[in-house]
């Protein structure tokens, strides 16, 4: 789930947001369909250098019946802590971590390892080849997500959040490859994101690798027009799907 | 009246949203003498032992707890970290737990090969121990599910007293209940349906 001032929006390749509503009422509908884990990213923090909301982070904390992540703007350790403080499961850091990793190896030091979450954006360059990507800059890096997922997991971080801009909110399926190259490369869980367009492809990104499925689009919006209207599937059938993964 | 203990350790925001949910009258409360007049305690916590401990005696809630859950015996659910102060101690630190229960906090130890985690973070399924009210409308369920975060576990003395057992790198006590005191590793609050509905049959002791 993203949010943009205090709004729930949803992009498409990172681009378009559009808003989807007040995100307390989407937690709420969340909670009566039973969904296992939400995260919530900011997506203005870095961009603008604004640094988290807590009062907002609170609010949906306390309104979460589940455990819940959040990512977006996170620079210090005291911010850590407060979020960590309010009831927020584990904290996702993604732009600081480019230019400052060691970033990631006191936040691992000074908390548990299990709540922090290393994230990366990753998109095609001119040649096809994935790279890791600066949503702050706009700019492709010299990395390769492979690489990338081994330095973060060597920086301490206990999970990956590897979000596909080429595929976000797009409806065009995973990457497996990449997910298959991805958590190969690494020990820890990683969660993938972005492409989702139909609940089989769950299984495939599983069967990929993948440990956990974070879906955007997939669960904001019906139809061909892109109507909001919030679903999940039931524990049953997501069971089914992961079944043979 | 039920009230939910805060003694600065975590958001208790979540509790009492699920509780506002269900329809149960409840207050956090900050100061012991808020709960003289209660007729349940949720006691929350996330944090260390040690600072748990302090902190509940710093602030003068021992005396009033003890008088309310020992000799009023009103019902109480200790949640998490609030579950393992009311045993004798912790291998977590060197304060002396509330003591309310023959039990001890231990921690999670696994051979260097295992690829378990600590802490044990997640959902995990939990199998109903013995019978308690806190089963109502779970047992009937295909399976159970809660959420932990947590590195010590409790151990009962009598294993009578283990009411849902849980599995990480062999079982443990997810949930015990001795009389009227009552406690969880797992985070009620964080686990939707099976969360709901052990903290309504709480409410209605």
């Amino acid at each position: 789930m993203l949010l943009a001032d205090g709004g729930l929006v949803k992009t498409e390749k990172f681009r378009n947001a559009k808003y989807l509503g007040d995100p307390i009422n989407t937690v709420k509908i969340f909670n009566e369909k039973e969904v296992d884990e939400l995260v919530f990213i900011d997506i203005q923090c870095s961009q603008q250098k604004k640094k988290p909301s807590l009062e907002i982070i609170k609010d949906l904390a306390s309104e979460c019946f589940m455990p819940l992540s959040y990512g977006g703007g996170i620079d210090s350790l005291v911010q850590i802590e407060r979020i960590l403080k309010i009831g927020v499961e584990k904290v996702v850091i993604n732009h600081h971590a480019i230019n400052h990793p060691e970033f990631l190896s006191s936040a691992s030091q000074n908390f548990a390892q299990s709540t922090i979450v290393g994230a990366m954006d990753i998109k095609k360059n001119l040649w096809g080849n994935y790279m890791v990507y600066d949503h702050v800059k706009k700019k492709i890096l010299d990395i390769s997500p492979v690489e990338y997922a081994k330095r973060l997991e060597s920086l301490g971080c206990g999970e990956l959040f590897v979000n596909n801009v080429e595929r976000e909110g797009t409806y065009l399926g995973f990457d497996l490859k990449i997910i298959e190259m991805i958590t190969a490369a690494v020990g820890i869980p990683v969660t993938v994101c972005g492409g989702a367009s139909k609940l089989t492809d769950i299984t495939l990104a599983a069967e990929a690798g993948a440990s956990a499925v974070a879906i955007g689009s997939l669960f904001v919006y019906q139809g061909p027009h892109r109507a909001v209207l919030i679903s999940y599937p039931s524990f049953n059938k997501l069971k089914e799907l992961l079944s043979h993964a | 009246m039920i009230s939910i203990v805060d003694y600065g350790f975590g958001n208790l925001g979540s509790i009492k949203n699920m509780l506002d949910y269900l329809g149960h009258e409840n207050e956090i409360v900050e100061e012991p003498a808020q709960i003289l007049h209660s007729s349940k305690i949720i006691l929350p916590g996330v944090g260390s032992f040690d600072q748990g401990m302090k902190a509940l005696n710093e602030k003068g809630w021992v005396s009033v707890l003890n008088q309310k859950v020992l000799e009023e015996r009103i019902p109480v659910l200790g949640i998490c970290l609030g579950m393992q102060l009311m045993t004798q101690d912790s291998e977590e630190g060197t304060e002396k737990g509330l003591g309310w229960i023959n039990a001890q906090t231990k921690k999670f130890v696994f051979p260097r090969d295992t690829s378990l985690k600590i802490p044990h973070m997640g959902w995990n399924k939990v199998n109903v121990m013995g019978d308690s009210p806190l089963h109502r409308q779970l047992t009937e369920l295909e399976e159970i599910r809660y959420y932990f975060v947590h590195s010590y576990f409790v151990q009962p003395l009598e294993t009578d007293n283990v009411i849902f057992s849980c599995n990480y790198g062999g079982g443990f006590c997810a949930a015990f209940q001795y009389d009227n005191i009552f406690g969880t590793q797992f985070h009620p609050e964080k686990s939707h349906q099976f969360g709901l509905k052990l903290l309504h049959n709480f409410s209605l002791l």
